[in-house]
């Protein structure tokens, strides 16, 4: 497999022409967000100067196209994460919109007092509030699947322990965007299923970065993100199999997500308008397509390649440095390890870090990323900082950084 | 951002800090915290009449929030209440001798926002709006 054109693709994403500080912009924050390829800029650009119009309802030629576009972009991403249809995906605002609308409709369905919920302390908050909130309301109790000691994984015998409280449903990440480690969710949904609970699948972390299949992951809810897939904010993907969403009510009403409406009573439209109610992000739908696009023409096995390689690179490197520790897999050992690297400078915070990097054009996330009980509770940190790679980045992006960390080493003298 | 926000005298200042620790029965105490951040302090007045005799800080953060307290409570010190009541960004600003910039003003201005909730604390007195604003 040939590797990906970095050069050639930096091309493609304007911003990366920005000069910050008088340096050229590095963008080592793709796990916030990610850029956006010209394509993706101007197809959006191109929907509002050519085609702009509500959708499923213009019987004129422009709401034809701008439906026909929306759903053009569910049946990428349908293909694009190998679900059986389009009707199986539902855009809602982003990963945490998605994960809530399961928690509101599924789970208020189908959890009841004393029920177990099953999620792990590597998630990010949205895949734990939306439970602690549902468990709450039912009076169910909320499980966490313990972080190894070395910071790597999840832990094998609270992992077994908790599956067997017989979950009624289990929620994980497949990527942690802490750690970057790759969990093994094949393996893990095979035994949640052996004992009857669903299983829900955070993809924000991998579906913008390795190829993901629904089917094969055993996903029976699978939530992402556009903004963090190329694509613009404002929109996200809901998956679940379409006899799971024909049995969960809708959440929210109006218009849209109805069949008829009387006085007294209404009937729902089909899936997955059901669970869209209101006129849509078209735009954003629009432009997903657009960026689903894009990562199909580089290839989601040599986009995993390539950041493979690039985070071992910049493991090396780091690894090499004294008083720097990176967290989760080391530079040896990246099979199961995403293109995200959490690391400290020991004796200088990690935002006086971030704020290094920023005056040589290096843009990188300090904090605790959304995290809380991974950071404060497991690596027993106020924050970390973290640089994390995409495919616009190359081994000048990692060496960039690199610079930066001894630039605050010569700034902090205790270092 | 331009680097002079790590002047010579914020790094030295951190690494070293003034004023660090407790003062035993203080006039009044105040902790406080910036949760996005992750910085926290306590400050401790002495105060006689209307004068700030002694102050000291313990925390933890950045070398922004735990600097400017060094530098801070080093200033204060020995000035009236009504004085240190008037302090305001303008004064951090002047203190560390550049403007922290919009990311890192909450880091910068976190020990004066204790310090005057502490005062106001012990003359019994909400808060005033400049405080808040910090
Ligand atoms: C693992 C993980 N899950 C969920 C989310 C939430 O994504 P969004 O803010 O787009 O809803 C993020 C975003 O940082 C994430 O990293």
């Amino acid at each position: 497999m040939a590797g990906i054109d970095v050069s050639k693709i930096k091309q493609d994403f304007p911003i990366l022409n920005r000069v910050i500080n008088g340096k050229r912009l590095v963008y080592l924050d793709s796990a916030a967000t990610s850029q956006k390829p010209k394509q993706v800029i101007e197809k959006i650009k191109d929907y509002y100067e050519n085609y702009n119009a509500n959708i499923h309802r213009g019987i004129y030629k422009i709401s034809e196209e701008a439906t026909e576009a929306y759903i053009d972009s569910k049946r990428a991403a349908s293909k694009f994460i190998n679900s059986s249809s389009y009707n199986e995906i539902i855009y809602t605002k982003n990963a945490t919109d998605s994960i809530n609308l399961v928690a509101l409709s599924w789970g208020e369905q189908n959890i009841k007092s004393g029920d177990h919920i099953m999620i792990s302390e590597m998630e990010h908050h949205s895949n734990i509030v939306p439970w602690q909130m549902l468990a709450k309301r039912k009076g169910a109790v909320l499980d966490f699947v313990r972080v190894n000691d070395d910071l790597t994984s999840l832990d094998k015998d609270s992992l077994a322990e908790n599956l067997d409280k017989c979950p009624k449903i289990v929620a994980l990440t497949q990527v942690s965007n802490v750690l970057g480690t790759i969990n093994d969710i094949r393996g893990i949904s095979r035994e949640a299923h052996s004992r009857g609970a669903m299983v829900l699948v955070d993809g924000a972390q991998s579906t913008p970065h390795m190829p993901v299949d629904v089917k094969d992951l055993g996903a029976d809810f699978f939530v992402a993100s556009s903004h963090k897939m190329l694509g613009p904010a404002g929109l996200g993907i809901l998956y679940a199999s379409s006899k799971v969403l024909e049995e969960m009510p809708p959440l929210i009403g109006g218009g849209d997500m109805i069949l008829t409406v009387e006085k007294e009573r209404s009937t729902w439209n089909t899936i997955p308008w059901k669970f869209e109610a209101g006129t849509a992000n078209i735009e954003g739908g629009i432009g997903f397509g657009a960026a689903i696009e894009y990562l199909n023409s580089v290839g989601m096995s040599r986009i995993r390649e390539h950041e493979k390689e690039i985070t071992r690179y910049a493991l090396e490197m780091i690894e090499g440095i004294k008083n720097v520790r990176a967290y989760g897999y080391p530079a040896n050992n990246i099979k199961d390890k995403a293109g995200v690297i959490s690391f400290t400078i020991d004796g200088v915070h990690p935002h006086d870090v971030a704020t290094i990097f920023d005056s040589d054009g290096v843009a990188i996330r300090a904090g605790h990323h959304c995290a809380m009980p991974l950071v404060k509770s497991v690596l027993h940190l106020p924050a970390v900082s973290r640089m994390s790679f995409y495919i616009y980045n190359d081994e000048r992006d990692v060496d960039a950084a690199v610079e930066a960390i001894k630039k605050t080493k010569t700034i902090f003298k205790k270092v | 951002m331009p680097l002079d926000i790590y002047a010579e005298e914020i790094i030295s200042n951190y690494e070293h800090p003034h004023n660090k620790g407790k003062i035993d029965s203080p006039s009044v105490k105040l902790h406080e915290n910036n949760p996005v951040c992750g910085d926290d302090i306590t400050i401790y007045c002495a105060i006689k009449g209307d004068r700030l005799e002694d102050v000291k800080f313990e925390g933890d953060g950045c070398a922004i929030s735990m600097g400017t307290a060094s530098m801070l409570t080093d200033f204060v010190k020995g000035k009236s209440l009504s004085e240190i009541e008037r302090m305001d960004l303008n004064t951090i600003k002047e203190l560390i001798g550049m403007d922290p910039g919009p990311a890192r003003v909450k880091c910068a201005t976190l020990a004066l926002k204790t310090l005057k909730g502490s005062l106001f604390l012990y003359q019994h007195k909400e808060p005033d709006a400049s405080t808040k604003e910090l």
